[in-house]
């Protein structure tokens, strides 16, 4: 039996045997992903659905010369006028009031006569969603109340309503829908994954270098006829073993808790937003997969060579917090709007391959990027292996205490 | 003719660690043979270059200059040959915490090249041998510390190495444990293997050590029977190892 294996097989009944690996690479994506998927977006869409179906209350400031005005606000069954208040803005900042809308004097008068414009002040707290929806709603009032008052003019002058609208724009989707549905699983779903992929493999990574460190049995590991780098290569795939394993659980977790969520909070939000229809292609997750193989490679051998650099299990995973950042940044850039791939972004690893997935999932296959994902992405790992083998040959590092 | 598959011997060796500051001459220009049915005691203070000699000889590391033969094989040109002939027990070879007696056994007899049934009766001979029986299927990080020294004379024993190495086995074990260690030293010696035993303790060395060479600085000072070594420098041998020290 080859003493990679032998390693292997030791190292994987070791890890397993390990609640803290059972934890890392089944729990979290299985269960405690999921939980945290359904509570929030259960939570978000709840609140979402609440702020839409509540009338918002607002203060009419102003206008208690212009009946007409005020009577159209009144009867808008989207808004309901309270008494004003002086602290109007205080209330808006406290979350107690929603918006205010302040009216100039002679408001009606202005507005009947020919050429007037009037001008009107929408007071809201901005970033605030209540507050936003009710500043929609009276805008959307004033809107209807402005068509109505120009079409009253242009009647006046003989003229057809069409008249001061010589262009009208309509917005029509024409994206299928698995596509309008692929863009959001396809920018969150590849984030997930890479984040899965890297903690998946971060714990026994550090338990089989730095952890053997600190409970002495690297010296006896050492004295055995294996030579350093098969050491390194059984621990390297019991790594990858988990890394991989925790990115397909999450993979499997994440679209099955999707396809239910949107079946649960769509339905709740049917008719006022949409989370987009999506059917998951199997070929897009097989190649999404593909691409992901030497990526967890990567974080496999870079997190092995970390760990076999330090001194103990506690100082490895004080480089744990700027490595899972050093991975959540390129991964979220990609979900900012306009980021696209591109030839120098194909070379950035784990950014490139946020961006290739997120193609893939609208079920385009750009082949060109993903050779080049993939290639460089194998370029890097190849790197990161050899960087742990050399980590693993330098006594320096290994009798490091 | 000399038996050189069952011998240590050690040539100039030395082992110097790179330093920001200055350089850390740790073991400097050591030479000594030690045969089949010997025990070769390394005797020194902390710090002497005891542990990183036996390093060198069990090739965890590489000598700076010099060179060792460990059961006929060069520890520079051919680390893991010379790896396959021999036994490696210190205080810091600790054991597998979630693996059970056997499967630590098993698994050193693996990476030594045996098949399963070679070890399946190895072991069992060893665990008989040992009184281990009891405690064969039970994970490491729940035996006691003479169970665990057991497991390590079983580990170290698996593929019967005709060298064995010792690095201070007894450190911080008690009385009963150290007497077991001490006992499985001299069978070593009586099937005919080539032992090399480091520690810090004199009345360790003279009673078990054929031979002895006192170690202080990286440099062997002085070699030879306890015996020899008090007629040498008179008194006891922690006399000799003080008239050493002082005149080095």
């Amino acid at each position: 039996m080859s003493p990679v294996f032998t390693v292997y097989r030791k190292e994987l009944k070791d890890i397993l045997r390990d609640r803290r690996t059972i934890i890392s690479m089944l729990v979290v994506p299985m269960v405690v992903m999921p939980i945290i998927m359904l509570l929030f977006g259960g939570v978000s869409a709840k609140l979402v659905q609440s702020a839409l179906e509540q009338v918002p209350e607002i203060m009419l400031l102003g206008g208690e010369d212009s009946p007409k005005i005020r009577a159209a606000l009144a009867s808008d069954r989207g808004l309901k006028l309270i008494p004003v208040a002086p602290d109007y803005a205080a209330r808006i900042s406290n979350k107690t009031l929603r918006a205010a809308v302040e009216l100039p004097r002679d408001f009606d008068e202005r507005i009947g006569e020919a050429n007037a414009t009037v001008p009107t002040k929408i007071y809201y707290y901005q970033g605030e969603l209540r507050s936003g929806f009710a500043a929609e709603a009276i805008e959307k009032c004033l809107r209807d109340y402005r068509d109505k008052v120009l079409t009253d003019r242009l009647a006046n002058r003989g003229l057809p309503a069409d008249f001061a609208r010589p262009l009208n724009t309509v917005r029509q989707n024409v994206a299928p829908p698995e596509k309008v549905g692929g863009n959001f699983i396809g920018t969150i779903l590849p984030y997930i994954v890479i984040l899965l992929c890297l903690t998946g493999a971060l714990y026994p990574a550090f338990d089989l270098t730095a952890g053997e460190k600190e409970r002495g049995t690297m010296e006896t590991i050492l004295s055995s006829p294996a030579s350093r780098t098969q050491l390194v290569l059984g621990k390297f795939f019991v790594v990858l073993t988990a890394s991989i394993l925790t990115a397909l659980c999450s993979l499997l977790s994440v679209t099955t808790i999707y396809l239910i969520s949107r079946g649960l909070f769509g339905l709740a939000l049917k008719g006022k937003m949409s989370l987009g229809a999506f059917t998951v292609a199997p070929g897009s997750v097989l190649a999404v997969l593909v691409l992901l193989l030497p990526l967890a490679v990567l974080f496999s051998a870079l997190l092995l060579a970390v760990g076999t650099f330090a001194r103990s299990f506690k100082e490895a995973q004080s480089y744990a917090g700027p490595l899972i950042l050093m991975a959540i940044l390129p991964a979220a850039a990609a979900l900012l709007p306009g980021v696209d791939m591109s030839p120098k972004l194909a070379f950035i690893p784990i950014l490139n391959l946020s961006l290739v997935s997120k193609e893939i999932f609208t079920g385009a296959f750009p082949w060109g990027y993903i050779a080049l994902v993939f290639a460089s992405t194998c370029l890097y790992a190849a790197f990161a292996l050899w960087l742990a083998a050399r980590m693993f040959n330098r006594e320096s590092v290994l009798f490091r205490t | 003719m000399r038996n050189v598959a069952g011998m240590i011997e050690a040539f100039s060796l030395g082992k110097v660690f790179p330093d920001r500051q200055r350089p850390v001459v740790a073991v400097d220009d050591v030479s000594f043979r030690c045969a089949p049915g010997e025990i070769y005691g390394l005797l020194g203070a902390n710090g002497a270059g005891k542990t990183t000699t036996m390093r060198l000889l069990a090739t965890m590391l590489r000598p700076t200059s010099g060179t060792a033969i460990v059961g006929g094989h060069d520890v520079v040109r051919e680390p893991e040959r010379a790896r396959r002939c021999l036994g490696f027990l210190s205080t810091a070879t600790a054991l597998y915490a979630r693996l059970t007696a056997f499967e630590m056994v098993q698994y050193f007899g693996r990476l030594h090249g045996l098949d399963d049934a070679a070890i399946a009766g190895r072991a069992s001979d060893l665990f008989t041998r040992l009184d281990m029986n009891e405690f064969r299927d039970r994970r490491c990080e729940k035996l006691s510390t003479g169970q665990k020294q057991k497991v390590s004379i079983a580990r170290t024993l698996i593929h019967d190495p005709p060298v064995m190495i010792f690095d201070e086995p007894t450190n911080g074990l008690d009385v009963m444990s150290a007497r077991t260690i001490v006992a499985f030293v001299r069978e070593c010696r009586a099937a005919g293997k080539a032992v090399i035993y480091s520690t810090h303790i004199m009345s360790e060395a003279d009673k078990l050590c054929d031979r002895i060479g006192i170690i202080h600085g990286g440099r062997l000072l002085a070699e030879g029977t306890a015996a020899s070594l008090k007629s040498a420098h008179g008194g006891d041998l922690e006399d000799a190892f003080v008239a050493l020290v002082d005149a080095a």
